[in-house]
């Protein structure tokens, strides 16, 4: 819930009946509805769309965009944007099968240079972003052709194969029956969600979107937060770098392509505003699981794959359209 | 001290037996993939000729393969569950899953594929594929079919291993899968329908070079990028032919143009402008760089100079071949291509091609043979002139 949604929470009498109210009407209550009329119109053209098999499989799908999601809504609730991620998950790709073939490390110890990597990669964004007050769009723009070109280069555009068993477990094994990355998915989702919800770290996030000359003011760090989102975007984009190439069982420098706008579009169908102030990892979460039940349901259903990015478009628009409409009637209300 | 001088010996050793396979490998072209190279025997038969006569060509090619052809069957099996019922003979539902539609290319084996399933009468065949080469978004969109349930999958890989997982999937499930164009995994698929062997291409990209500019001549390169696997091969099968049979030709550089019309342009000039004289030669490797190659000469009006030989599709090439700008164009028949890879999944599933068999029917492309274990060749490389440009349509 955003800090707006709170205090007008706060001001109305606490019965039952208004919290509901509250709850359903919120962007995240709404998106929901969305995606379970979505779901249940497509589980009607196609028998095989609701079935556990097939939706943990999606969820496996799914992992590298939810956890690239998670920090991307905590720089687009700050007014930021990060367009590097893609590149860096082909960079730290890059960087695990590199090291591991050519340089000989140890698979473990490469797949930490890997994320560290990443890690790197995304504090030099937030660097250059607060020291040198790039603006981030600018300055991750720049970053996203160059992550990609470093990775190019370091690989010679080879890729790295044939890898161990063992390491495949994260990408293609299961643990108690759901994938393997899934928990990790589902585990960074509450504890950051927990974070951005009810600790000091998020009020800060929140604020820093609002207004960022006014926290600045009242004499929250603002630098180091920034800074640290940043990097936390380029550690969370080397993990899913890392579940890619264990998904996928390769390593290639165009990994990741485009796999920024995947994101973005979630977060800001998930009700964050890319002007910065509002938005939930539950939403977030919500629009990525939307976009890939709609994806994998109108393949399912024969629509072919063209003939989808149309019909996925269209709704997304609707869900923002709607979304807005019914916002901006509450407050009024 | 001797046991000293022992250690240095030996360390020495090491070290040179190290470097060498290194050094071998640094010889190559860039571009160039470090697999293996097989590259065939030297001289120009007329090439012109061989393509007339098809059997006798077929022939000469089974000859090269002798090696090749004594490989056991290494591709994968389908699940045949007790409930699973023979599809011989029956109405079938193929999806065909390319490495991107909205291109000529595999529009073109489409078009094979649609003129197969009409002649059989009893095959469906649907395309469908993302609109960009990306390989998460083709395994999904695969995943999805397996999901459906369909009886073949025909497919193009955009990765050869990152695609093998969920082709092995579909397979333990009872899907068949025959792959084309570009390869998965041996065992992840039945059968692969090779369009030619990256050495026919190879040795007649070269040939055609060496036939127009010399075997002294320069010449630089212009790829997708240095990972894309055909592209790799054939410039490794390239550099295998030419360090055997042409040691005084000299490359330049390899470009990468990512299969981009406006940098494969630019990449083009860079090398015209980059070595001016020198450049007797631009090998395009992908249907776009050739035609866009071919453009940047014409425009710096070096046609007499620079001899274009590319990969493309004949519409794209006839103003430059009718012009006299470009000879050769190096390709084979997609149409065919798709058009093979269906009459394959036929038999397939019919139970009349199996793991063993060493030629398979392919309707009006008659018998083909099994190369490499578990490939089925296409045949040799086709070259376009201007003498049946014209008789191509795609």
């Amino acid at each position: 819930m955003t800090t707006i949604e709170k205090q007008k929470h706060d001001t109305q009498p606490h019965t039952f009946g208004n919290r509901l109210r509250n709850i359903l009407l919120s962007q995240e209550g709404i998106l929901l509805l969305i995606t379970i009329v979505s779901v249940l119109f497509l589980a009607t053209r196609s028998a095989e769309f609701l079935t556990p098999e097939n939706l943990l499989k999606q969820g496996r799908f799914v992992t590298e965009i939810g956890l690239i999601a998670i920090p991307m809504t905590y720089i687009i609730i700050t007014g930021g944007i990060d367009l590097s991620v893609g590149s860096i998950l082909g960079l730290t790709a890059i960087v695990l099968g590199w090291t591991w073939q050519e340089l000989g490390f140890p698979l473990p110890l490469a797949i930490v240079t890997g994320i560290i990597a990443g890690t790197i990669a995304g504090f030099v964004n937030g660097f250059f972003i607060v020291k040198v007050k790039v603006p981030p769009l600018i300055m991750t723009l720049a970053t996203l052709a160059l992550y990609r070109g470093l990775a190019e280069g370091i690989s010679e555009a080879k890729s790295a194969r044939g890898y161990p068993e063992w390491f495949f477990q994260l990408g293609q094994g299961e643990f108690l029956g759901i994938p393997t990355q899934l928990w990790l998915l589902i585990i960074s989702v509450i504890i950051f969600g927990i974070i951005l919800a009810r600790t000091q770290l998020g009020r800060a996030l929140y604020a820093i979107g609002n207004n960022e000359t006014g926290a600045r003011f009242s004499g929250l760090t603002v630098d180091r937060y920034l800074m640290f989102i940043y990097t936390f975007s380029g550690f969370m984009s080397g993990l899913a770098g890392y579940i890619f190439v264990s998904r996928v069982s390769t390593t290639r420098s165009d990994m990741g392509t485009g796999i920024e706008l995947d994101v973005i579009a979630a977060v800001v169908v998930g009700g964050t505003s890319i002007f910065g102030g509002t938005g939930s990892i539950a939403g977030t979460m919500i629009g990525v699981v939307l976009i890939q039940l709609l994806k994998n349901g109108l393949s399912l259903t024969s629509v072919t794959s063209d003939a989808q990015i149309i019909v996925i478009g269209c709704v997304l628009i609707f869900a923002i359209l709607v979304n807005n409409f019914i916002q901006s009637r509450r407050q009024i209300a | 001290m001797r046991k000293a001088f022992a250690l240095t010996l030996i360390l020495g050793l090491l070290v040179a037996m190290m470097s060498i396979p290194a050094g071998a490998q640094d010889d190559r072209w860039d571009g160039a993939d470090d697999l293996d190279t097989n590259p065939l025997a030297c001289g120009m038969d007329d090439m012109m000729e061989e393509e007339m006569d098809e059997d006798e060509e077929e022939m000469e090619e089974g000859d090269d393969e002798e090696m090749m052809e004594a490989m056991e069957y290494d591709g994968g099996m389908v699940a045949m569950g007790d409930d699973m019922e023979s599809m011989a003979g029956m109405d079938i539902v193929l999806v065909d899953v390319p490495k991107l539609v909205g291109i000529g290319y595999f529009a073109a084996t489409t078009q094979g594929q649609q003129e197969a399933a009409e002649e059989l009468g009893n095959v469906t065949v649907t395309t469908d594929a993302p609109t960009e080469a990306n390989i998460d978004d083709q395994i999904q969109v695969i995943d999805s079919y397996i999901t459906q349930g369909v009886n073949g999958i025909l497919f193009a890989a955009n990765d050869p291993v990152a695609i093998s997982p969920v082709l092995r999937s579909a397979l333990e499930q009872g899907i068949h899968v025959v792959g084309y164009d570009a390869n998965s995994e041996p065992d992840a698929r039945e059968w692969f329908v090779n369009q030619a062997e990256f050495n026919g291409i190879g040795k007649a990209m070269i040939d055609s070079l060496v036939d127009q500019m010399g075997e002294d001549a320069s010449f630089g390169i212009v790829t997708s990028t240095f990972t894309t696997p055909n592209q790799a091969r054939w410039i490794a099968e390239m550099w295998a032919y030419a360090s055997e049979c042409y040691p005084d030709l000299e490359w330049l550089e390899t470009l990468e143009a990512q299969e981009d019309a406006v940098l494969s342009f630019q990449q083009a000039q860079t090398l015209i402008n980059k070595y001016g004289e020198d450049l007797d030669g631009i090998l395009a490797m992908t249907s776009v760089a050739t035609p866009n190659s071919a453009d940047a000469v014409q425009q710096a009006d070096l046609c007499a100079d620079i001899a274009v030989v590319g990969l493309a599709t004949p519409n794209d090439m006839k103003p430059y071949v009718n012009e006299g700008c470009v000879r050769d164009v190096v390709l084979w028949n997609p149409v065919d291509l798709g058009y093979a890879a269906v009459y394959v999944m036929r038999a397939v599933i019919d139970g009349e091609f199996a793991p063993g068999d060493t030629s398979v029917m392919a309707g009006r492309l008659g018998e083909l043979q099994v190369v490499n274990g578990s490939e089925v060749l296409l045949g040799a490389p086709f070259i376009f002139n201007a003498d049946n440009i014209e008789d191509f349509d795609f």
